[in-house]
């Protein structure tokens, strides 16, 4: 078993980064840029954001590759750099980890759907997958960490390339929404339905992240338990935006969110974070509140 | 008009379980009740998505000599309304949504180049955009085709679509509606410059403003002066079928 594993199976509950896009936008990346460019063009800003939230107790870093497979590349005509972009996503955050800390590869979603509802096929879609997997793996990640996810389908290609192609764990997240009838992906799949298909289609952590607040979230988590003994994982945003003094801020400030993190973890998380809107003062905040 | 009034027996099973307002149950019984048992049975294909039926059934009313416009609002338009209403409410998802899409465009594909032959004007023009910068357009997708599938005609600019582009369209088209949809926060300013660029250009009195998207409250439609907000891709075409209205009232 991974090192990782290792240490959620003793119990232990991990701390994860906060945001990636808030983190670049603050640093230069322009509205609608590409991310995932910033690890050739500013590898200094994702090293120092690597730095940023490990030093402030992250026990673990997502790479800066949430939109690096080809199909998201290639809208910005970086098709040609799915490998290299990776890899390099993988060497920064590795450069800038402390020994016994941890580097998670970071796939988002392709923003294609497979047939019939879209134009992918199953194996175009595997491929794409493999090759963004291979790229994090020759980098030098510990696991996969493939998010905010709504279509198990996808998903389960996904889970399966990393899988195949590297061999390493692989943490599976989706992003629900709370409709009137309850919590949902975009495709209909609920909390409890999620953990058990998640961890059906080889998920070794299982969860969610994105879309919703900390106090739904808790919600979420604590449905995903009921279903499953897997390991959970949550990235959860910094509340939903709003606009003040015409300005777009996100509501939750660190110690807000801080406080409700040890309700997140007695409803069952194993590893916590933070998703868009968080920034490694968040971090900061609940490591305090966790360990004190 | 009463639920037993309608023939098609699936029809009425949709209507029980899933049609929960009352308001809405009436309209729909209504709108089902005065359809003629070939279009209930059509609009039953669309529901159920399929839509090698729906493109069979939709031939064979045209065969049967019933009109194309009735075609589409009673079959058609009729079967899309409870698809929506099931979206709204969590009984169904994308996928099934999609399936129920593909079945109207293949029922829209006999109806549409009748309808165009003889000059008849869809219920409404759309221009329909992701905004500048972001280049996501599965919600705007959503709300096209719902758009389409209520009987709007709608011309899609795509994602990374800039001030001038919605501009020129609108000059184009003379669509009375434009809507503007936004994934990121960080292109959700680019809605209020696009509106902006609209007053520069003096079009603003010509055109109704609605923006949707997963980051977009009403807070922030109201703070950037659109003129309606949309949550989900039914409240699309209710602000659609709104804006429309309001935008004909206005011309009069």
């Amino acid at each position: 078993m991974s090192k990782l594993l290792e240490r959620i199976a003793a119990g232990e509950v991990l701390i994860s980064d906060g945001a990636t896009g808030t983190y670049l936008q603050a640093n230069g990346l322009e509205p609608g840029g590409c991310p995932e460019e910033f690890n050739e063009s500013h590898p200094q800003v994702i090293r120092q954001m690597a730095a940023d939230y490990f030093e402030a107790g992250s026990d673990m870093v997502e790479t800066n590759s949430f939109g690096g497979s080809r199909y998201m590349l290639k809208k910005y005509k970086h098709g040609d750099s799915v490998e290299r972009y990776n890899r390099m996503a993988a060497e920064h955050a590795r450069a800038a980890a402390p020994p016994e800390r941890f580097v998670l590869g970071s796939i988002g979603p392709t923003g294609e759907f497979l047939e019939p509802n879209g134009t992918a096929t199953e194996q175009e879609m595997f491929d794409v997958f493999a090759e963004q997997a291979r790229g994090l793996a020759d980098g030098g990640i510990d696991a996969f960490c493939i998010e905010t996810m709504s279509d198990m389908g996808e998903m389960s290609l996904a889970i399966r390339a990393a899988k195949e192609t590297t061999g390493l764990p692989v943490f599976a997240t989706l992003t629900f929404d709370k409709g009137p009838r309850g919590y949902f992906t975009m495709f209909g799949i609920t909390p409890a339905g999620a953990a058990e298909q998640l961890g059906a289609a080889g998920a070794d952590v299982v969860g969610s992240n994105c879309g919703i607040a900390i106090e739904q979230m808790i919600e979420i988590i604590s449905k995903m338990r009921e279903a499953t003994d897997k390991p959970i994982l949550t990235h959860v945003n910094a509340g939903i935006p709003k606009i003040e003094k015409g300005k777009i801020v996100y509501p939750d400030d660190p110690q807000r969110m801080a406080a409700l993190y040890p309700k997140l973890v007695e409803a069952g998380a194993n590893i916590v974070g933070g998703c868009c809107g968080t920034g490694p003062d968040h971090i900061r905040a609940i490591a305090k509140t966790l360990r004190g | 008009m009463e639920l037993s009034d309608i023939h098609n027996e699936s029809i009425r099973n949709e209507i029980e379980e899933f049609i929960e307002r009352e308001d809405e149950r009436r309209h729909i019984i209504q709108l089902y009740g005065k359809a003629r048992p070939s279009l209930q049975d059509l609009a039953a294909t669309i529901i159920e998505g399929a839509h090698h039926e729906t493109d069979r059934l939709a031939r064979a009313a045209l065969d049967d000599g019933i009109e194309a416009l009735e075609i589409m609002d009673d079959g058609l338009i009729a079967g899309m309304a409870i698809v929506g209403i099931k979206f709204r409410e969590n009984f169904i998802f994308v996928p099934e949504v999609l399936a129920c899409a593909r079945a109207m465009k293949a029922g829209m594909a006999h109806i549409e180049p009748i309808l165009s032959a003889s000059g008849i004007e869809p219920i409404g023009r759309v221009i329909m955009g992701t905004v500048k910068g972001d280049l996501h357009d599965i919600g705007k997708n959503l709300c096209i085709m719902m758009l389409r599938g209520a009987g709007f005609e709608v011309i899609d600019l795509g994602v990374d679509t800039s001030p001038d582009d919605f501009i020129e369209a609108v000059e184009e088209h003379r669509a009375p509606v434009v809507g503007m949809s936004a994934l990121l926060t960080t292109t959700m300013p680019n809605m209020g410059k696009t509106i902006e660029a609209f007053i520069d250009a003096d079009l603003r009195d010509d055109v109704k403003v609605m923006v949707g998207g997963a980051p977009v409250t009403r807070e922030f439609a109201d703070d950037m002066g659109a003129d309606a907000y949309g949550d989900n891709a039914m409240e699309c075409v209710e602000a659609a079928k709104r804006l429309v209205a309001e935008s004909a009232k206005s011309e009069t």
